[in-house]
């Protein structure tokens, strides 16, 4: 029982990692319909601008974090601008292809302008502290992680379903002509939406920066894939659905890598992505909708 | 003899009922038209007939047969072809290939002919082309026969799809809004080829048009259809003079 | 009959400008022109062009974007390996074997993901083909993450030459028929398709289970050549650099795939101390042939005599 608390709470903030990478998939899939394969390297990019802002800068951690998230922002609304929007009319599939192109840049220039290696995010910035309640250890990265994700999500509820940016980003997902006819700017909303879910994943990075220790130009080839798996096992569209699809991920990886072998780790991700693929395309939340001829 | 016989057809979308109740029945070689204000689920009745939707309940027997269930394809090859409300050619394939593909059900040859170009692929692609270009002979589409189907003009891709459907060989022919964007003169000349076709290929039609003197003009018996249900049916002359038909038109139509 | 006799002719012409080419560079190996260098960057070169023609059936043709395309590569590789290598059946079997079992593996794959459209069906040949690469990853029998190494060098520039030419063969062939028409009609509108009496299902699976047969014979080849095979070699990014050639060289563009597979084989080997920038072009060609040129360097033409003939202001 001991044992399974503990990997539940490894779960968790493992969890709460892919939910945040896993929002901001949902959010942009939900109005342009664009799986944004290049949002797991946003993340990356995050990861490293925390890095530099805490060696270079000498920033805490939670300025670190807000550094990441404006760059991000900007990092992704610019993408969308340059990459994106021009296809916006033309298939999935084009769209689909620019996106991968767009991980790859990102992938590549990073290791032209940094170099290939790994960085040790610097311990100082963040000594872990170690506590044991009831038997269960807990760190101060986890409460770190939790704590703040959470509130990021509050942040984002509160965005989407209160704010006139938020009705407005719903409305577009919905029917998008209809929301240029109520005096809605598509073009806007969209970036603020890729705004948003960069900023979102950009966060994420600087938590993976603290979880793992180290940040690295591919670091967002994985967690973004894992991150999307999430978003589909929720719903791809639903923004409650990343939120539970990423916790439920990132306990069920725990669970393996704790119980089975850590090398079938990787394989938990694309084992259940099949698995909802063909059972429920829709996710756990989604419903189905047919195609009209 | 019928050939169709469809029994309590149901079909709704997310709790609202877009056919209900629906009974209907045609004989062989009849050429019957399904009327009614639009949103009255005139097109679903296709998609359901056609296996695009499957039916939340009923039955519909085709030529002797239950085809409830069945993929398209498969009620395709039993015989029953239709056209698309809006054209849904393949657009940048020529207008051959697109009576060509309807036509692949005859092929002759199998996949290692086909590969090793046996002479019986030879064989089997002529006969298909003669076919086909049969068909487009008959819609006076033979000389534009290499040109892509988006460069057709609107009334002659109606006619493509009509040549296409018709490749497929069909006991039973469903055509959706056949005349929609035509002038009088085209629409006529339409109606004059429908009915042709019908008796040389010895074919049951079935026909959605809103253009009435279309429906009047050549079809036998008319179903009329309004929120989902059968609310009248009857020769022309007998829908006429419904009064029910013609309190659904005019709550619906305000022009 | 004038026809029929100039195709013979020109058929013929084909025939010897290819026994030309073969002859030309076997000599050349054999006479020690070609360097070692140029002559793996020429096994490279086929390679690339057997798995991005054989792509180019599944995601140009049939209109099915596929992502997996390197984990029916290793299915191949590793087939053809355990039969050589660890059996001790001549090459050819271990040909036939990789052919075999890719081909069964793009139809068990096939069968259930086919039914996805677009970029959900995308996403999960993705994920068939890293489930693929991991699965290899834990076979201690074929050495796990360590890989196969000391595979004999079987693959010689006929089999290299042959394997090229019966992919292609194959492809245009099925391309150009009924069946490749049926293929063609669900890229174009899947649904009228299926309603013109096309099972479109069966026939998204025919065209996969091809590219995935000739993806497993590319592997074969890659294996023999290169004396060792790791899971990580075929890993999604594999796939990637295979879609970059079809992409640009065009959708439903057999020539395309050949010319972009060449070209990018090419530039690979210019670049090759520099993979940063390698990678960073890669990622530009996409974006930008996307952006501006959606339909690749071809679009869905084909490089043909009649195109020579126009160009050289002959009648077509």
């Amino acid at each position: 029982m001991l044992e399974f608390s503990q990997q539940l709470i490894n779960g968790l903030s493992l969890g709460a990692i892919y939910a945040l990478i896993a929002l901001g998939y949902t959010m942009v899939y939900g109005i342009i319909l664009l799986i944004n394969f290049a949002h797991g390297d946003i993340m990356m990019v995050g990861a490293f601008v925390g890095f530099y802002s805490i060696t270079l800068l000498g920033s805490n951690i939670v300025a670190a974090m807000i550094f990441a998230m404006i760059a991000c922002a900007i990092l992704g609304v610019v993408i969308e601008k340059i990459a994106y929007r021009p296809l916006r009319n033309s298939t999935r599939i084009a769209a689909l292809i620019t996106a991968i192109g767009m991980s790859l840049f990102l992938e590549y220039a990073t290791i032209f302008l940094l170099g290939p290696q790994q960085k040790v995010f610097p311990q100082s910035a963040f000594p872990l502290q170690q506590y044991e309640i009831m038997g269960l250890l807990i760190t101060n990265k986890d409460i770190f992680i939790i704590v703040s994700a959470v509130v990021l999500m509050i942040i984002l509820q509160f965005i989407i379903k209160q704010t006139k940016t938020g009705k407005a980003m719903r409305a577009v997902s919905v029917d998008r002509e209809a929301a240029v006819l109520m005096g809605i700017s598509v073009d806007k909303t969209i970036s603020i939406t890729f705004a948003i879910g960069s900023a979102l994943a950009a966060a994420a990075g600087v938590m993976i920066g603290v979880y793992y220790n180290t940040v690295n130009p591919l670091m967002g080839i994985i967690p973004g894939l894992k991150a999307f798996v999430a978003a589909v096992l929720g719903g791809i569209g639903l923004i409650p659905g990343a939120m539970v699809g990423g916790f439920v991920l990132g306990i069920l990886e725990t669970f393996v890598s704790g119980y089975g072998s850590s090398l079938y780790r990787d394989a938990v991700a694309f084992g259940v992505l099949i698995l909802i693929l063909l059972i429920k395309p829709t996710g756990l939340l989604g419903k189905n909708t047919g195609e009209k001829v | 003899m019928s050939i169709i016989e469809i029994k309590n057809l149901a079909k709704s979308f997310g709790g609202l009922s877009a056919v209900l109740n629906f009974n209907f029945r045609l004989d062989e070689n009849e050429l019957v038209g399904l009327i009614g204000p639009n949103g009255a689920g005139k097109t679903t009745v296709f998609n359901l007939i056609t296996g695009v939707y499957k039916p939340d309940q009923g039955s519909i027997i085709f030529d002797g047969e239950e085809i409830v269930g069945r993929p398209p394809y498969n009620i395709c090859a039993r015989g029953i072809a239709r056209t698309f409300q809006n054209i849904r050619l393949f657009n940048d394939l020529s207008v051959l290939d697109n009576v060509k593909i309807a036509a692949h059900k005859d092929v002759s040859y199998g996949l290692l002919s086909t590969i090793f170009r046996a002479p019986a692929f030879f064989r089997g692609e002529k006969q298909i082309e003669q076919e086909s270009l049969k068909y487009l002979e008959i819609f006076k589409l033979a000389d534009k026969k290499d040109e892509l189907a988006r460069n057709l003009p609107y009334g002659e891709q109606r006619r493509l799809e009509i040549a296409r459907a018709l490749a497929t060989g069909p006991k039973l022919l469903i055509l959706d809004e056949p005349a929609a964007g035509m002038n009088p003169q085209e629409t006529k000349d339409l109606m004059n080829l429908i009915e042709w076709i019908r008796s040389d290929f010895n074919l049951t039609i079935l026909l959605i048009e809103h253009d009435m003197s279309l429906v009047m003009g050549v079809c036998e018996r008319i179903y009329v259809l309004d929120y989902g249900q059968i609310i009248a049916h009857g020769k022309p002359e007998e829908i006429r003079n419904n009064k029910q038909v013609i309190q659904a038109y005019l709550g619906e139509e305000v022009e | 009959m004038q026809e029929k006799k100039r195709n013979w002719l020109s058929f013929g012409g084909e025939v010897l400008i290819l026994a030309a080419i073969f002859t030309i560079v076997q000599y050349a190996i054999t006479a020690g022109l070609l360097n070692q260098y140029y002559q793996i960057n020429l096994a490279s070169m086929v390679i690339n062009i057997i798995l991005a023609v054989s792509l180019n059936l599944i995601n140009g043709f049939t209109g099915q974007l596929s992502l997996g395309h390197a984990g029916f590569m290793a299915v191949g590789a590793y087939a053809s390996v355990i039969m050589t290598n660890m059996l001790g059946y001549p090459f050819i079997a271990g040909l036939l074997m990789a052919c075999l079992a890719a081909a069964l593996a793009g139809f068990i794959i096939g069968v259930p993901t086919l039914r996805l459209k677009g970029d959900y069906l995308a996403i999960a040949t993705l994920a068939f083909g890293e489930v693929i690469r991991v699965v290899l990853q834990n076979i201690d029998a074929v050495n796990g993450p360590a890989g196969i190494v000391g595979i004999s060098r079987l693959t010689t520039w006929p089999w290299l030459f042959g394997a090229m030419l019966l992919t292609i063969l194959v492809v245009v062939n099925l391309v150009n028929s009924s069946y490749g028409r049926a293929i063609i009609s669900v890229r174009e509108d899947e649904i009228a398709s299926e309603l013109m009496g096309i099972n479109t299902t069966s026939y998204k699976v025919l065209a996969f289970v091809f590219g995935a047969m000739f993806a497993g014979l590319a592997g074969a080849l890659y294996a023999h050549y290169f004396y060792i095979i790791k899971p990580e070699t075929f890993n999604f990014l594999k796939s990637f650099d295979i879609l970059v050639m079809v992409v640009l060289g065009g959708l439903g563009s057999t020539t395309g795939a050949v010319i972009a597979a060449m070209f990018i084989t090419v530039l690979t080997a210019v670049l090759q101390s520099f993979p940063a920038i390698r990678m960073i072009l890669y990622a530009l060609t996409l974006i930008i042939v996307m952006i501006y040129r959606p339909q690749g360097l071809m679009g869905n033409r084909e490089l043909s005599r009649q195109t020579f003939g126009r160009i050289w202001g002959g009648r077509k």
